[in-house]
């Protein structure tokens, strides 16, 4: 124990946060499981198992993509006798079109984000803050819309998209995917809470309402518009239906969607298949290392919808 | 008009914030309006979302349920109205019968393990061993792939004979299992790596509720003696029912709507024996062309689902 803490204190930086954490786990350890070493070992044991279980597959994908192509499909073995290669990284990256399909995901996750945040916040901001004529019927027509499951207008919608001519457009993928009912609701709860005083204030001053919005309501709320935008994010970076619907050229695939196209023509290239799904994995994984304090918190106050 | 000047002089007489939700937006004007009353804009900011909800939602609702009365298909432009036809049609369609019986028999086998993997995650995590970090990562971090990597990964563990899961079972001795292709498996299977997949969700909800049980009842229980496995149970246990109820409706929903990793690791195979209510859309309405039945099915389907979704809103009203 006092090595840890010796360690931690020659941490640097957020040296202090750390060393609370992690008195605030010890105090966790001994009031949930109790002082008893080997409970603590049993529980921990336990955490390792899982762990392993859980990061199986991943290890198991990137053994195999850093295999030669000829050795990928033997029976399994951990240690390739044939040494490691990059050769499907290779491969996947000069002949396919990867990293096309992994721009077009940025660029449509980062727009649905963007705009489903912006258009909601306003939404929720209006219904919060704001009073007008038909108020209550747009807030009734907003709650009940969160039960309108997207996945069964699929139909109607490309229907709809061939008539709009967006078939195989970015506003196509788009659009469909910023109407966030849900999202909206979770917002107002927030704003909900930002005191009126605050706001009748700023009024009298002569702050317009757009100015109240972007100045004072939006800055008070960053971590919940953070908590939303992950939330956004995470699921339009991964969704695969809607853009298997609405595209069908390849320039104009999403990752999910173009991988799915790919599978086929590789064939039995297993080096290869695993190589292009390590570097589909890859950028939210990184992300995901970076701030996971922030997505657990967004994934967690957002993901339950508002309850 | 006249009140808007008292309620400002007189900030402490406002009632609370929650009163002045959505159901008294027209009763209050007497006792309190502030100078928001006055503000005209609210209509231009909740247009876009307006104009976007009735474009991509409430008019494919509409058109859609006006197509599942048409025989319009995905090539032809005009479409004539046949009635309930479809409808008819739908309910006699023993494919509909059967691949709602698959989503629902999906439902059944991810969701029990979704939650009771879950909330095992959970507590082990919230002992507050050290590791947290790795922990929560190795948990949450299948739920951040797309399906298509899901079933990259999922296909290559279960390739019949040179797939981990074969090779190891060969290791002891037993015979190979066709994953994906024994139609008695394949749904086992799916189900498996959607648990390993979505889990983590659910975990991190479960750690949320955890985190927020405050520890003064831990403290009093320790003081009177109560042992790990009795606080589990006495005080953890009961303090996650109203988050449970709601993670299982949650669950429930987004399980029927299973689709993508079905359809991406057996194309809805062997012999159609996975193949979801939600795929049977898709084939009716891509594959054959026939926009209309698609529609129909579609709706039966959204019937379905709104049984669940009406259950998960009556607790959440009751509690607010």
């Amino acid at each position: 124990m006092s090595v840890a803490e010796s360690v931690s204190t020659m941490v640097a930086g957020r040296r202090s946060t750390a060393q609370q954490a992690r008195a605030e786990n010890r105090t966790l350890t001994k009031l949930t499981i109790g002082p008893s070493p080997w409970v603590r070992a049993a529980a921990l044991a336990a955490l390792v198992v899982m762990a392993v279980l859980w990061l199986l597959p991943l290890a198991w994908g990137a053994v195999t993509s850093f295999k030669h192509e000829a050795e990928a499909a033997l029976p399994a073995s951990w240690w390739p006798a044939q040494g490691w290669t990059l050769d499907a990284y290779r491969q996947v990256l000069g002949n396919s079109e990867l990293l096309g399909w992994m721009w077009n995901s940025l660029v449509v996750a980062l727009l649905v984000t963007a705009l489903t945040v912006l258009i909601s916040a306003m939404a929720a901001f209006a219904f919060s803050q704001t009073v007008f004529k038909g108020r209550g019927l747009l807030q009734f027509l907003t709650v009940a819309s969160i039960m309108m499951p997207g996945q069964i207008l699929i139909v109607p919608l490309f229907k709809q998209m061939q008539a709009m001519g967006l078939v195989d457009t970015f506003a196509g993928i788009v659009l469909p995917q910023v109407v966030a009912p849900v999202m909206v609701f979770i917002l107002k709860r927030f704003f909900d809470a930002i005191p009126t005083e605050l706001l009748d204030a700023a009024r009298i001053d002569g702050a317009g309402t757009w100015r109240l919005f972007w100045t004072i309501v939006l800055p008070l709320s960053r971590s919940i518009l953070v908590a939303v935008a992950i939330f956004v994010f995470i699921g339009a970076w991964n969704n695969f239906l809607w853009p298997f619907i609405v595209t069908t050229d390849p320039q104009f695939m999403t990752l999910p969607v173009g991988l799915s196209t790919v599978k086929n023509a590789y064939g039995v290239q297993y080096a290869q298949n695993m190589a292009s799904a390590m570097i589909a994995a890859l950028p939210l994984l990184v992300v995901f290392m970076l701030f996971q304090r922030r997505i657990v918190q967004g994934v967690a106050t957002t993901g339950m919808g508002g309850q | 008009m006249t009140a808007s000047s008292t309620s400002l002089s007189a900030p402490v007489a406002r009632p609370s914030r929650r009163s002045a939700g959505p159901r008294t937006a027209g009763t209050t004007r007497s006792t309190r309006t502030s100078l928001r009353a006055r503000d005209r804009s609210g209509y231009l900011f909740v247009a876009p979302f307006a104009a976007a909800t009735g474009l991509f939602l409430l008019w494919p609702t509409i058109y859609g349920l006006w197509m599942s009365f048409t025989d319009q298909s995905l090539t032809a432009t005009g479409s004539s109205f046949i009635g309930f036809d479809n409808y008819v049609e739908a309910f006699s369609d023993p494919q509909v019968w059967t691949t709602l019986w698959h989503t629902v028999w999906f439902t059944v086998l991810s969701t029990v393990p979704l939650i009771v993997v879950a909330l095992v995650m959970a507590l082990l995590v919230h002992t507050g061993l050290p590791g947290q970090w790795v922990w929560r990562m190795s948990f949450f971090a299948p739920f951040l792939l797309t399906s298509a990597v899901v079933s990259s990964l999922a296909s290559w563990l279960f390739q019949p004979e040179i797939g981990l899961l074969d090779v190891w079972l060969a290791k002891l001795g037993l015979g190979p299992v066709g994953w994906l292709t024994d139609e008695n498996v394949a749904m086992f299977s799916i189900a498996f790596v959607t648990v390993w997949w979505t889990v983590g969700f659910n975990f991190l909800l479960y750690l949320a509720a955890l985190q927020g049980i405050p520890q003064q009842q831990y403290e009093a229980a320790t003081i009177d003696g109560a042992g790990g496995w009795r606080r589990l149970f006495s005080i953890t246990l009961p303090q996650l029912k109203t988050i449970t109820g709601v993670i299982v409706v949650l669950q429930l929903l987004a399980s029927l709507k299973v689709f993508d990793q079905i359809y991406l690791l057996t194309a809805g195979g062997p012999n159609g024996s996975t193949r979801p209510i939600l795929e049977y859309v898709y084939d009716t309405g891509f594959t054959n062309y026939r926009l209309g039945y698609a529609s129909a099915i579609s709706y039966v389907f959204f019937a379905l689902i709104l049984v669940f979704t009406l259950v998960r809103l009556l607790p959440t009203k009751k509690e607010a």
